[in-house]
């Protein structure tokens, strides 16, 4: 599903942050990503999901090298990733229900054809009485679902989650951890990026662990 | 997408009796936001002053055209005393002789009297015009769309003794000359005007747009192509760019109706004045075609902005 071949990235004329990457996302599979503050785990995420291109290696996304993708192909590779931004990047002017159904509008989809599953998914995340509130009134945990919910609600080959538990308390971080399990059981390879040890104890999962700019796995 | 009921999930769900199912209701771009109405505030006081100065300027044109055409349909016939001819005879066969000319709509021949009272803002009253050379006119009035032979009709009036044509050939070329100047310094007034429209409206379009970075970001992440965010944002702003548009056309359209109403009514030096330079103040059916094109043109111009710049903030995100 990905695979990177000595990757390296750089911003502008600055040190090598990521180096020498190389590793593969299996199909169905879960890991977290983890490592030290300032250790490239965002930067990772972010060639993943493609707002990024490595200034060196290969990438290749759902069989394809992303070097040579047009713009658009991109932008249908990034419609079979959903992804979990550490600060939600809701948008204010949008109902709850509007934020997570935004990845099927803009696939083109008929609202009728799927009110009824972003409504059960919001029930799921405990979110079917905030269905018609919008993200400056929702708490923390509240809006950290909603970004879960819109982040699976296309049914994403590959979950990308950038701290998803960093903003709640450890029994939500729990529950929310045990939502990534359920969906990776449902087919979704899952990339937790997260520095909390505690909650990569609870689950017995591959760990890609990056310092100093190298990613060290731990199967 | 069917969850399983794990009671460990199943336990993050809403409480039983949700009211009925929501719909997307809001629009992809915000709209009402504050730099929206900004922006559709300067779109409207640009496009009102584009309107005002367009206006101006195809009134000026007009008039000026009028006042050249006035004056190219007439010439004026002088006849000078000579000594030894009788003044009164001279005129009046001078007026026969332009009367039967091809081309001469109508001749008038000032009498002693009228005469007179044209000098009477220079020399006074009570002015005997026996005591001076006085040159008596005659003036000719040419058929509209008729090319008269001033020089045939010179060699005619040879017979006339002190007679002589002034086709007015110099005031016209002055008056060319002037209203060509007008014309040209309103067209560059306008085009300063229009460039400072285009950039003031492009600078509003693009502070509008600044706000609406992170839906720009979300939209790009969740896959839509760029295409489609642009054309959504394009769609918006082109709305925002015909409200502010058409108020301001509406308010200049308004203006000059208005002012065409007052000129027409009333009278007095003042008006009088500021219709000579003017005209009638209206600028008829091709003048509101003109403000119309100028609302749309800004409109396409807002629009075309917000497009652009939501392709640099995509470039940037990229």
């Amino acid at each position: 599903m990905v695979r990177f071949e000595n990757v390296g990235l750089r911003y502008g004329l600055g040190p090598e942050i990521l180096r020498d990457l190389s590793f593969r996302i299996d199909p169905h599979s879960f890991q977290f990503l983890t490592g030290p503050s300032g250790a490239g785990k965002t930067s990772l995420l972010r060639l993943l999901f493609l707002t990024l291109q490595p200034t060196r290696g290969l990438v290749t996304l759902f069989g394809h090298d992303v070097a040579t993708l047009s713009k658009d192909s991109l932008a249908a590779l990034r419609r079979r990733i959903g992804m979990v931004f550490q600060d939600f990047r809701l948008l204010d002017h949008m109902t709850t229900y509007e934020n997570v159904a935004l990845p099927l509008r803009v696939a083109g989809r008929d609202e009728g054809s799927f009110r009824g599953e972003v409504v059960e998914l919001l029930r799921w995340v405990g979110l079917g009485d905030r269905m018609w509130a919008h993200p400056p009134v929702l708490s923390g945990g509240e809006k950290q679902r909603a970004a879960i919910a819109r982040a699976v609600i296309a049914q994403p080959q590959l979950l990308l989650a950038d701290e998803p538990t960093g903003n709640v308390d450890p029994n939500l971080a729990q529950r929310l951890l045990r939502l990534f399990v359920e969906l990776n059981k449902l087919g979704t390879s899952v990339i937790i990026a997260t520095h909390d040890i505690a909650l990569m104890d609870q689950y017995d999962a591959r760990r890609l662990v990056l310092h100093d700019g190298r990613l060290h796995v731990y199967e | 997408m069917k969850m399983s009921d794990d009671p460990d999930t199943t336990d993050l769900a809403a409480p039983p009796g949700a009211e009925a199912l929501p719909s997307m209701r809001s629009p992809l771009v915000p709209r009402n936001s504050i730099s929206g109405r900004a922006l559709v505030g300067v779109v409207a006081i640009m496009t009102f002053l584009a309107s005002l100065t367009a206006g101006a300027v195809m009134l000026v044109r007009a008039s000026a055209n009028d006042w050249q055409a006035d004056v190219a349909r007439e010439l004026t016939i002088q006849v000078r005393p000579v000594a030894g001819h009788d003044v009164e005879s001279e005129v009046r066969k001078a007026a026969d002789i332009a009367r039967g000319f091809p081309g001469v709509a109508g001749v008038k021949a000032y009498s002693k009297e009228e005469s007179g009272r044209l000098l009477e803002p220079w020399l006074g009253t009570g002015l005997s015009l026996d005591d001076l050379p006085i040159p008596r006119l005659i003036v000719v009035d040419l058929a509209s769309g008729a090319a008269i032979d001033i020089a045939g009709l010179r060699k005619a009036l040879n017979v006339v003794a002190g007679a002589n044509v002034d086709d007015h050939r110099g005031w016209i070329e002055q008056m060319r000359l002037m209203s060509g100047t007008v014309v040209i310094g309103g067209i560059t007034i306008l085009l300063l005007v229009f460039a400072a429209t285009a950039l003031s409206v492009a600078f509003a379009t693009r502070g509008a747009m600044a706000s609406n970075r992170p839906t720009i970001e979300v939209l790009h992440f969740i896959g839509a192509t760029n295409q489609f965010i642009a054309g959504h944002f394009q769609r918006h702003f082109l709305l925002l760019g015909l409200k502010g548009g058409t108020i301001g056309g509406l308010a200049a359209a308004l203006f000059f109706a208005i002012a065409g109403l007052i000129s027409g009514l009333a009278g007095g030096a003042a008006v009088g004045e500021v219709s000579a330079l003017f005209g009638s103040f209206a600028i008829g059916l091709a003048g509101y075609a003109v403000l119309a094109i100028q609302v749309i043109l800004i409109a396409l111009l807002t629009a075309g902005t917000s497009g652009y710049t939501v392709h640099r903030t995509l470039m940037s995100i990229d």
